[in-house]
């Protein structure tokens, strides 16, 4: 027996439905019951919303868990619990984990875990090739039977055509998505930043934002010869958007999302804000932050609706994978907690639509990945469904820091700086998951 | 003007301000030294170089401090330039080399310059196959930092001996052409003298294959007015000072130079290619060379070479940095 919930007086988000409006949700019975202006009461659990905004619980497509392998740079445990206090309530598993989920044992094993430990829901995304080595295609079909949402082997792209024509064929059949990181990897061989001024001025190795261009033109190719659902993970560069925004103009079954630290940071980072550079790890991710034209686009592209999902790639590391040189530094960022952050602040810079925005954490994700087949209702606040809620202050302001993240990574860019948009309260399966209570109430 | 005793001496007595013009913990690269503080540096240089002019050659000015060099890569001049320059100024010298030291067994950067640091080094001269490694010493330990070569990034005190052997020949440099030519890209070298000369007044053109220039760099106007050419030949003409940079043979297995017959077709600083510079330009390369490849033998040792010089003077501009760092930093 759940408790009920009144969420009363927030500004009520649904892009799915069209939904903008100062209303109240009542959550009854695992789910939310009614959507409407001054509800009563009765008995439910109130939750304070005024000031706040109320959208679906948001959903990630990319994020990594680190578990089962690299536990010492986070675990389920620890990193649903972030993503729970940045208001996802659903999280798709990156599968470069050791051992990655190649195989239908694997895949049950990391179920496990996730029923003992997920603070959020964790829907699995199964490697494309056996060990994520690209040389043979895992058993797709057994994967997807195990419970796999979409195909992926993250970081490691498909190099091989053929053979990644092949996978597309298999997720066409097996009705799934196969999510691709589009590089050139021998374009972007080395690489540890994105290749122009920064990476030339500093003596880094760069990777060309032509690497991505080609291998998005490349996989396009393929996707409209298989018919398959193509899943362009992170998107970067101006001219890779273009090529995604013509292939969907013709009809292609072409989805993309950009990561928040792409939009809202650019191969400046890796510098710093001082007179002499930083060479800050925790700006080095994969693929890089690229140029201030670039993340325009990017910005843009997310107004225009080209850009599907908002996406997180938070990628915990431990201290030591960070506090090293350059070249030898992991890639990645953990931004699972921040990335709401970021996306006010360009809400409320002007440059990104907040309502589109809200849709690209919530049904854009949803309709990627086809997620509302496992989750009936996710993305949404529909009722009788997911039951699923974001809560959230857009003026609330904190600081990211090793103390405020309750990831194992504290690796951000992002640290010690002041942010606006604080989540104040999950709703996650019509059950109060998360609740932080503003500091001055 | 500066006055520095020789050996054997008391110990030196409070140092005249005449060093105002340069206090720092670290010299890292060149890019953020002020006109002014190069030319406190290269004043500094100028009395060291007398002092090593001496019968003796040797002061005890910083007698009691410890110079550590730590060195991930191998080198011949810079390191030895950096001891006896400490030595030469009376400081303690511990070297240490990547290989048959605790890195050898997974010690970190970080570990490694506090553990320096804790046996009471006051400077540590770095050289590291990583770009901006030496930020990440600084950054984490209160020992002063010199970088001496970071990756393709930045080597301070060569572009600032660089500047001194110019000087000495050249006078001021407002005005006049330098031209670098080779792998300008990969060079640190390149990279640090740019901030030295720009600083300094010079016109600056980098020369280079188009696969090692880096275009989009100059293109952004970072580099001031500093232009880049895929066409030494046109470079050359009208130089005051030409710098042959060494080029590395992995070049041509990363497909960036067809061959190095072609290399030396376009690049190698040669007679002929040096009559085009002005009369009296200087040669000038950073070592080490391969002679006949990016510079012709009787170029490398004839009359306009100062090729020797420049080692020479590394040491009294190594001298300078390590004694305005040192005193700089006294309470």
């Amino acid at each position: 027996m759940s408790e009920s919930l009144l969420i009363r007086g927030g500004r009520v988000i649904d892009p799915s439905a069209g939904l903008d409006g100062e209303l109240d949700i009542l959550v009854r019975n695992g789910t939310v019951e009614t959507i409407a202006p001054a509800i009563e009461p009765g008995t439910a659990r109130l939750i304070d919303a005024r000031g706040c905004i109320v959208a679906p619980g948001f959903v990630d497509l990319h994020t990594h868990l680190r578990e089962p392998g690299f536990e010492h740079k986070g675990t389920i445990a620890s990193e649903t619990r972030a993503a729970l206090r940045g208001g996802f309530t659903t999280v798709c598993a990156m599968p470069n984990t050791e051992p990655p989920p190649d195989s239908a044992t694997a895949v049950e094993a990391l179920l496990e875990r996730i029923a003992q430990d997920a603070a959020v829901r964790v829907l699995p995304i199964g490697c494309v090739t056996r060990g994520r080595n690209g040389r043979e295609l895992a058993e797709l079909g057994e994967l997807a039977a195990a419970g796999c949402i979409a195909f992926s082997d993250d970081g490691s792209p498909v190099a091989d055509g053929r053979l990644m024509r092949n996978a597309l064929q298999y997720a066409a059949a097996l009705g799934l998505p196969l999510s691709e990181h589009c590089d050139d990897p021998v374009l972007s061989a080395g690489g540890t930043m994105n290749e122009g001024r920064i990476s030339e001025r500093l003596g880094l190795s760069g990777q060309p934002a032509a690497a991505e261009v080609a291998a998005i033109a490349r996989n396009t190719a393929l996707c409209e010869a298989t018919g398959a659902r193509l899943h362009i993970a992170h998107i970067t560069t101006e001219r890779g958007l273009a090529l995604v925004a013509e292939a969907r103009q013709r009809g292609l079954p072409i989805s993309c999302e950009v990561t928040p630290s792409h939009l809202f940071l650019t191969e400046e980072a890796v510098f710093g804000d001082g007179p002499a550079p930083a060479y800050d790890t925790n700006a080095k991710v994969n693929p890089p932050l690229r140029t201030a034209a670039d993340r325009a686009a990017l910005s843009s592209g997310v107004n225009a609706g080209i850009i599907d999902a908002i996406a997180t790639d938070h990628a915990p590391h431990a201290i030591q994978d960070k506090l090293c040189e350059f070249d030898q530094a992991a890639f990645g960022i953990s931004c699972i907690e921040t990335a709401l952050s970021t996306v006010v602040s360009l809400a409320l810079r002007g440059e990104l639509d907040l309502i589109r925005a809200i849709g690209a954490l919530t049904i854009g994700p949803v309709r990627a990945f086809g997620i509302d087949r496992r989750v009936p209702g996710a993305g949404t606040l529909a009722p009788g469904r997911a039951g699923d809620i974001t809560v959230f202050d857009p003026a609330a302001r904190w600081q990211a820091g090793p103390g405020t993240l309750v990831s194992k990574g504290k690796n951000t860019p992002l640290l010690g700086r002041e942010l606006p948009g604080r989540v104040r309260a999950v709703v996650l399966r019509g059950e109060l998951a998360h609740l932080e209570e503003p500091a001055h109430a | 003007m500066l006055e520095i005793k020789e050996q054997p001496a008391a110990p030196a007595g409070p140092e005249p301000a005449a060093f105002e013009g340069w206090k720092a913990k670290d010299l890292l690269d060149t890019d953020t030294l002020s006109t002014a503080n190069i030319e406190t540096i290269m004043e500094t240089a100028e009395a060291m170089r007398e002092v090593r002019a001496r019968p003796v050659g040797k002061v005890a000015t910083l007698r009691g401090a410890t110079v550590a060099t730590l060195f991930y890569e191998q080198s011949t001049r810079t390191r030895a330039s950096f001891e006896v320059a400490a030595k030469a100024l009376g400081a303690d010298v511990v070297n240490l080399s990547a290989s048959g030291s605790s890195v050898e067994k997974g010690e970190s950067l970080i570990d490694t310059v506090r553990t320096l640091e804790a046996i009471g080094t006051g400077v540590i001269v770095i050289r590291h196959k990583s770009s901006g490694a030496p930020y990440l010493a600084a950054a984490n330990t209160s020992a002063s930092i010199i970088n001496g070569g970071d990756g393709t990034h930045a080597h301070p005190t060569q572009a600032l001996l660089d500047l001194f052997t110019m000087r000495r020949h050249v006078g001021s440099l407002q005005g006049r052409k330098v031209v670098i030519v080779g792998d300008i890209l990969h060079s640190r070298v390149a990279r640090s003298n740019v901030w030295t000369l720009l600083a300094s007044g010079a016109r600056v053109v980098l020369a280079g294959p188009p696969t090692l220039l880096p275009r989009t760099l100059a293109l952004s106007g970072e580099l001031g007015g500093c232009e880049v050419t895929a066409d030494f030949d046109d470079a050359i003409a009208g130089a005051d000072v030409v710098m042959a940079l060494r080029i590395q043979k992995e070049r041509q297995e990363g497909g960036l130079i067809p061959s190095l017959r072609e290399y030396i077709r376009g690049y190698q600083l040669n007679a002929t290619r040096l009559k085009r510079a002005n009369p009296g330009a200087l040669v000038m390369h950073p070592g080490p060379m391969n002679e006949g490849i990016e510079i012709a033998p009787d170029v490398a040792h004839g009359l306009a070479s100062v090729i020797e010089e420049q080692v020479a003077n590394g040491v009294a501009v190594r001298m300078a940095v390590l004694y305005l760092i040192v005193t700089g930093r006294a309470p």
